[in-house]
């Protein structure tokens, strides 16, 4: 007879992400495998297998001997119902067998909405969600991601997190865990082994103790654990294990094309955001490496479509030779080559001309400011300038769509700044009538603000988010100063974002929030379809927990931070100072104009910092 | 133009016909065997397949076409180099040129599997025998357009039930499969309406082979 999940795939929507069996998957004989993980994404098989960072770790975890990394993915609401309708456990794509059975199971996490996943992929599988109540070796659960870079509101759950670039380190773990096994450890014996590890942090290791006014008093390492944990990165690039044989997926996911990463970091040091800080230092990977491996990834796939990915792709310094190369093979091979987030330079604009392949539907900038003052505190070099000369050369080349995309809420920004953007808008407007090709199609110009939240790491990490009501009402104060047909404003409810800021910035306390919104139902919550804000505000009342502490209040500089066990590599004081020259509305020149001395060129032992 | 005949079956069953087109795109590059791409905006490696499989179906003679871009390869090594580059459970059975107009194709084979978890009821095959031997059967249709009634007694050849073991039934029909056409999920679905107590608790469909008006196999 038909098992059951055979039986209930007919009935849930795009069955095929449960059921594995992809081109290039990786299959292991049990019969030579002495570890098996359960590698989760806290998302669904669309998102998870769209992320480069999961593809590159399923690679490195099963070349360690012994080991067979398998994939987890997030199952969507019907088939979440489906499996607790039936009491079926969750499963790993390649053998389809229960994760409970798994020796370890680990998180990657990018996004903090993604942590009710985390707990209740653990609920769906069977597995006790508190690390405390997990005694043994088995269901070893560790998390990896940007989100780690403050792992405190999940500390109660997960057993070590592993910090930064997972290439090498994720391997010294699996080994070390292999030994324990092998040899009959305690729990508690493999992870004092593991704390050992640079790069391994273990929550259960340090005591937080809180003043009256609930901001920490300290952080007290237990038995002999570091006083601060470094992440780990790759120095050389070019040796760095790479996947030149991925997975392809048999069904449609969000990012369906090949991907290359052309180098780590940022040079530019936008002090809203958490990757450009946490990420660095910049190391470059040579055009030579890369053209060899985009041509083997796509081989090896028979993927139509490549892009070269990285926080700032103009910034690559080999930009021009691997595109000089790239550039013919795909147009040889009927390749469409993408190169996201170009700046607003004339190479890339040059560029932008030679990929013929480029799908000329839109234009988009990220100004995040409305005014050059508030783009000075953020530090967003990007000039108005820039913008509209851009903007010109587009609308002369028959474009006629433009997005812009700004936050709301940035430190120091008033009623003035807010109307800088209608203003930027209004003058795109203008220009597009003086350069616009086609004027019977019209302009669309579409306009998106967020809800500014600060993060962990960056020199906004002390801010204070603005209240959701204010956020709105300067939403509603822009929407009244939008009088073209041509624009079309979108803003999210605040909801989300205020739950981000809480997770973002939050400490252990915040634990038990978490355990009691997915306990009343808490998931998808990144899916609108899905997201039920009253979870959490119930789970906060519950818990005796005001989300204002950790939103609204901001965190004053000589307060102890939930995250500063956790060494990124840039330094406090760096961050601080470039908090100060952001009130002083003083800009720090990208790292190429001259190193600015953010400390984590300290990170590397033997290549040089690329900025 | 070039035509291949393949199965899918196991868990590729579950890829949809979209999914199968990009796969078999993929599996051609991979293969090193470049395709003709599509004119316009956004040229896609061009492949048809003939009558679009519903989800969760298996079938053992799907139809293919393509076209070679400027390389001639023998069909034995077309055939053999696609299956070295597909996925598990899709597997190319033969290539050949040409191939009759997909407009001929009228009939096909299918297997309808009916499980009964608590064992197949005795007289469950006389019911079933006598249900589609009625002179006619209403059953509602869904469609683009919304919903419609059809009658599928005109749409079945020939249809034969047996009981393969205690909880399973088989049925095995030829039935028109191109304008008009019938969905062997309905033969499932018309014991569900009419015979509410032979409704089986899971039913699974697999097509087995395809013939032109005149139930000649079809190539």
């Amino acid at each position: 007879m038909t098992e059951l999940l055979q039986r209930i795939l007919p009935t849930v929507q795009k069955p095929a992400r449960y059921t594995g069996g992809e081109f290039n998957e990786i299959k292991k004989d049990l019969a030579t495998v002495r570890v098996r993980l359960a590698f989760c994404f806290p998302d669904t098989y669309e998102i998870g297998m769209s992320n480069v960072g999961m593809r590159i770790l399923y690679g490195v975890m099963n070349q360690v001997d012994g080991v067979w990394c398998e994939r987890v993915f997030t199952p969507w609401a019907d088939m979440e119902s489906a499996m607790r309708a039936h009491g079926l456990p969750l499963w790993a794509l390649e053998s389809q067998d229960p994760i409970r059975m798994f020796d370890m199971i680990a998180f990657s996490i990018g996004y903090e909405m993604s942590y009710s996943n985390i707990l209740n992929m653990l609920r769906l599988a069977g597995i006790p969600l508190l690390a405390s109540q997990r005694p043994g070796l088995k269901n070893m659960v560790f998390a990896g991601g940007v989100c780690t870079f403050n792992p405190e509101p999940l500390a109660d759950f997960i057993d070590f997190f592993i910090l930064g670039e997972g290439e090498e380190v994720n391997r010294e773990v699996l080994i070390l865990y292999d030994q324990a096994k092998a040899q009959g450890w305690s729990k508690d014996a493999f992870l004092h082994a593991a704390a050992k590890i640079p790069g391994v942090y273990v929550p259960s290791f340090y005591r937080h103790t809180y003043h009256a006014d609930g901001t920490l008093a300290a952080i007290v390492p237990l038995e002999g654990a570091p006083e601060t944990v470094t992440k780990r990165i790759v120095e050389h690039m070019d040796t760095a294990y790479w996947p030149t044989k991925m997975i392809v997926p048999s069904t449609e996911i969000v990012h369906d094309r090949a991907n290359l990463e052309v180098f780590r970091g940022c040079i530019r040091g936008c002090r809203f955001c958490q990757a450009g800080f946490s990420c660095r230092p910049v190391r470059r990977k040579s055009p030579e490496v890369l053209y060899r491996q985009a041509v083997e990834t796509l081989e090896n796939s028979g993927n139509n479509e490549i892009t070269l990915s990285s926080l700032s792709t103009s910034d690559y310094r080999g930009l021009k030779e691997l595109t000089d190369a790239l550039i013919p093979y795909c147009d040889e091979n009927h390749i469409s080559l993408s190169v996201p987030s170009l700046r607003a330079d004339n190479f890339s604009r040059e560029l932008m001309d030679k990929l013929q392949t480029v799908r000329r539907s839109g234009l988009t900038f990220a100004p995040e400011a409305g005014t050059q003052r508030l783009r000075d505190v953020i530090n967003k070099n990007l000039t108005e300038d820039e913008i509209l000369t851009t903007c010109a050369n587009a609308f002369s080349g028959g474009w006629s769509s433009v997005k812009l995309y700004f936050m709301l809420g940035l430190p120091t920004e008033t009623d003035e700044d807010v109307l800088g953007i209608a203003e930027l808008v209004y003058k795109v407007i203008q220009v597009w009538k003086t350069h616009g090709v086609n004027k019977k199609r019209g302009l669309r110009i579409h306009v998106a603000t967020a809800y500014f939240v600060p993060k962990p790491h960056t020199p906004f990490q002390w801010e204070k988010q603005i209240p959701p009501e204010e956020y709105l009402r300067r939403c509603r104060l822009l929407k009244s100063h939008f009088y073209s047909r041509s624009i079309e404003y979108d803003y999210h409810a605040p909801d989300l974002s205020r739950l981000e800021a809480v997770f973002a910035r939050g400490d252990r306390r915040l634990c038990a929030v978490i355990r009691h919104a997915v306990e009343s139902g808490a998931r998808l919550d990144g899916w609108d379809e899905f997201f039920r804000y009253d979870l959490w505000l119930d789970a906060f009342r519950a818990c005796g927990i005001d989300p204002e502490f950790y939103t609204t209040r901001g965190y004053g500089e000589d307060e102890i931070l939930p995250w500063d066990t956790i060494d990124v590599g840039v330094r406090k004081r760096f961050l601080l100072q470039e908090r100060h020259k952001a009130y002083a509305g003083q800009v720090t020149p990208d790292c190429r104009q001259g190193c600015a001395g953010c400390g984590a060129n300290g990170l590397l032992k033997e290549a040089q910092c690329d900025g | 133009m070039a035509r291949l005949l393949f199965e899918k079956t196991g868990n590729a069953v579950w890829m949809s016909h979209l999914d199968l087109m990009r796969v078999f795109q993929r599996a051609f590059k991979r293969a090193g065997l470049p395709l003709t791409h599509t004119q316009g905006f956004n040229p896609r490696p061009s492949v048809s397949i003939a009558l679009p499989l519903s989800v969760g179906v298996e079938s053992r003679c799907e139809m293919l076409d393509f076209t070679l871009d400027g390389v001639q390869v023998p069909c034995q090594e077309i055939r053999e180099r696609l299956n070295a580059a597909l996925v598990d459970g899709v597997r190319v059975r033969d290539v050949y040129e040409g191939g009759r107009k997909i407009k001929a194709l009228s009939l096909l084979d299918c297997q309808v599997i009916l499980e009964y978890d608590r064992g197949v009821a005795d007289d469950a095959v006389a019911h079933i025998r006598d249900l589609f031997a009625r002179e006619s059967l209403l059953l509602e249709k869904r469609g683009k357009k919304g919903t419609s009634v059809q009658d599928i007694i005109p749409l079945i050849r020939r249809l034969q039930v047996a009981k393969i073991d205690v909880n399973t039934l088989e049925l095995t029909a030829r039935i028109c499969c191109q304008e008009p056409a019938l969905n062997p999920a309905q033969l499932t679905a018309a014991i569900g309406a009419y015979l509410p107590e032979y409704r089986p608790d899971f039913a699974r469909c697999c097509r087995l082979e395809v013939y032109d008006s005149q139930e000649t196999i079809f190539r």
